[in-house]
């Protein structure tokens, strides 16, 4: 279906990030944010603030990013798409909630504009420092699915993938901006509603008494009703049966664990993306994401002036990650060169996939900027001797 | 309902043996794990009976819950019901309640969730008037976990985590959501179940944060613990020690150790509530421009 005309400002705008995310979310018929102030992220909330009440919806600044996390699941199971917006420290306290998200299977977008931390940190300047923390931040096993917008216009473009695939999977996505990317204004242009594909909620046909809540599709993946329609559900944060019903036994865990997982990993190729630029029979392979991947770009490019046969694989989903390629690329590829503004977190999967057939080179740093391009060209030209 | 081996339509039309709250309950489910004389069960046959009373439509009626004892009432329920998380009952609620405006949204949880883990949201949901009933059922204990001190544990009784005795000052509730804003406010234990259903009914059909404190006994850990004899002994308690005194001021009705317990309907007032608020803001705001937000058929 096409996104929903109300929500869409088409046209060619000069904004940042943050709004463009927001519209994002508009455009892919998010209609309700739940949120609390914490910088670098507030403008997306603000602008939600500021547009929503012309375009039908709710926002609310709740007393915490605890109370903000469990507001959009009950948005979420009252038939809405719904989005929250946070920074690290906010995260932190989010984390509850994505188990939550997780084990009832609530379609949600958590927006994650990044700072550098631990703790209080850099408030106003940039990290890609959570992108282990929303894979496993939350208690128990489970998957999840993160993007990593680069530029104002895939933090629109993206988002409505974000909303997608949150939709497609009844799972939280999380939106893996940073403050880079969050603040730089660039040209954003927004589509017409019908140029924007949309995937609505994954509804039920049956009546009350033949559905059941978590009864699975081929895909793994429930239908879904909401609150109201006479479906009398019950859903618990307990491990459950189909029915919706508590069932703490190792046979019920082992069945929704694994399917829970499962609907994710089993459709891992289907969900993974990649941005390549001359990786096919490179001897370096430059892995990014994010704003890193724009410096990382640069650097590239200056190396190939120098004869060095080097390409570029951005992800632009970070997760699940992926990991049948880099395997391939291992294959031939001499060494891969992972720069991001962490001390090393999406290296650790680099390392995993390729699996010792090729150096790994890790260029961490523990942000608060981003790299000097001459820093990733340094590491290039040595991994080339 | 016990004697009741299993819901069975006949024995109801021949000798109408079925007790009235069965429709409300998921039959599926029972038993319950609710300990014998435990005061949970009372409070929900009072909810069931005010549902039953209310005329609503109850496929427009949700129940959220959190965690603990209390936090499972919302899994008996036939409603479409909502088991959270520790303390996030209210804002969960919240988000349930402003998407789906058509929606009554019942909290139902206990006292150490809702006024503990969760006493930032209730005080912010009472503060805002988000439109919810929350009923708090109060046995001054952690029940789930083993009888651990609570936020409403009065200064005296023993508990697991204040093996000497309570010296925490407990929170006196109705004064707590009186201060914050809520529009109705009633105490009743579950010794008073014809006033409880009553405060039930009451609380579904008024608009606005509603808050209802049922007094219920525990006689496997806060009772045992301190030799208060059992749940027929608490009753007594409830039944010797309670006023009722509508309208009282509520700064005067805390509760000390087996003291005197002012029960009845405390408040009961007008405010307009968070999304009444805010349809009328923006409809001045912005005028014709503005539709009024899950007013036309309660369901957007």
């Amino acid at each position: 279906m096409h996104a929903d005309p109300k929500g869409v400002l088409t046209g060619i705008h000069f904004i940042d990030g943050d709004h463009a995310a927001c519209e994002g979310a508009l455009a892919a018929g998010c209609r309700f944010v739940a949120g609390y102030p914490i910088t670098p992220s507030t403008e997306v909330v603000e602008r939600f603030a500021s547009r929503i009440p012309l375009v039908g919806g709710v926002f609310i600044q709740m007393e915490d990013e605890i109370a903000s996390s469990i507001a959009i699941l009950g948005g979420a199971w009252a038939g809405k798409k719904v989005m929250t917006v946070t920074s690290g420290p906010g995260l932190s306290l989010m984390m509850e909630h994505i188990g939550l998200a997780v084990i009832t299977e609530t379609p949600c977008v958590i927006v994650d504009v990044q700072r550098g931390g631990p703790s209080t940190g850099l408030p106003t300047l940039p990290a890609q420092a959570d992108m282990m923390q929303v894979k496993w931040g939350s208690h128990g096993d489970y998957e999840i699915i993160a993007l990593s917008p680069n530029s104002p216009q895939e933090c629109f473009d993206l988002m409505i993938k974000a909303f997608n695939l949150a939709e497609t999977y009844r799972v939280p996505v999380f939106f893996m901006m940073d403050e880079v990317v969050g603040h730089m204004t660039e040209r954003v242009a927004i589509p017409a509603p019908e140029a924007i594909d949309i995937v609505d909620r994954k509804w039920t046909t049956k009546k009350p008494g033949e559905y059941q809540v978590y009864m699975p599709g081929e895909d793994q993946v429930p239908e879904m009703v909401k609150a109201g329609d006479g479906y009398r559900i019950h859903v618990t944060g307990l491990t459950h049966d189909e029915r919706g019903y508590p069932a703490m036994n190792p046979v019920a865990q082992d069945k929704l664990v694994k399917r829970l997982i499962g609907k994710i990993r089993d459709h891992r190729e289907e969900i993974v993306d990649v941005r390549e630029d001359g990786v096919e029979g490179a001897d370096i392979v430059v892995v990014s994401f994010g704003i890193t991947s724009r410096v990382a770009q640069a650097a590239v490019e200056q190396a190939r002036t120098r004869g060095v046969k080097v390409g570029h694989l951005r992800l632009v989903i970070t997760w699940p990650f992926p990991v049948t390629r880099i395997t391939q690329l291992a294959e031939s590829a001499k060494a891969f060169v992972v720069p991001e503004l962490n001390m090393g977190q999406m290296v650790l999967e680099v390392e995993r996939a390729v699996a010792g057939r090729a150096a790994v080179i890790s260029i961490g740093h523990a942000g608060g900027t981003v790299h000097e391009p001459i820093t990733i060209l340094n590491r290039i030209m040595e991994a080339a001797q | 309902m016990n004697e009741l081996p299993s819901f069975d339509a006949n024995l109801e039309q021949e000798f109408g043996l079925i007790n009235p709250v069965m429709p409300y309950l998921r039959q599926d489910r029972i038993p319950h794990i609710w300990c014998p004389g435990c005061g949970i069960g009372t409070t929900v046959n009072c909810f069931a009976r005010a549902l039953t009373d209310s005329g609503m439509d109850l496929d427009k009626v949700a129940i959220v819950s959190g965690i603990g004892c209390t936090g499972r009432v919302a899994g008996y329920m036939n409603l479409d019901s909502f088991h959270t998380t520790h303390g996030r009952a209210i804002p969960f609620a919240t988000g349930l309640k402003l998407a789906n405006p058509g929606m009554k949204v019942v909290v139902y949880s206990g006292d150490g969730d809702l006024t503990a883990i969760g006493g930032n949201h209730f005080v912010h949901a009472a503060r805002r008037n988000m439109d919810l009933m929350v009923v708090c059922v109060n046995n001054f204990t952690y029940g789930m976990t083993g009888g651990q001190v609570a936020p409403t544990t009065p200064v005296g009784p023993s508990q697991t985590t204040m093996p000497y005795g309570n010296f925490e000052n407990p929170f006196n509730l109705p004064f707590l959501a009186d201060a914050c804003g809520a529009v109705y406010v009633a105490r009743w234990t579950v010794y008073h179940v014809k006033q409880l259903a009553k405060a039930l009914l009451e609380g579904l059909h008024k608009k606005g944060f509603v808050f209802i404190e049922a007094m219920s006994p525990c006689p496997t850990l806060y009772s045992r613990r301190n030799r208060l004899g059992d749940g027929v002994d608490q009753l007594k308690y409830y039944k010797e020690k309670s006023v009722i005194r509508n309208g009282a001021d509520t700064k005067e009705v805390g509760i000390a150790y087996q003291g005197e317990i002012v029960v009845g309907k405390f408040v009961d007032r007008d405010r307009p509530t968070w999304l009444d608020s805010m349809n009328e803001h923006y409809g001045k705001v912005f005028g014709d421009r503005f539709t009024p937000y899950g007013v036309t058929d309660g369901q957007e």
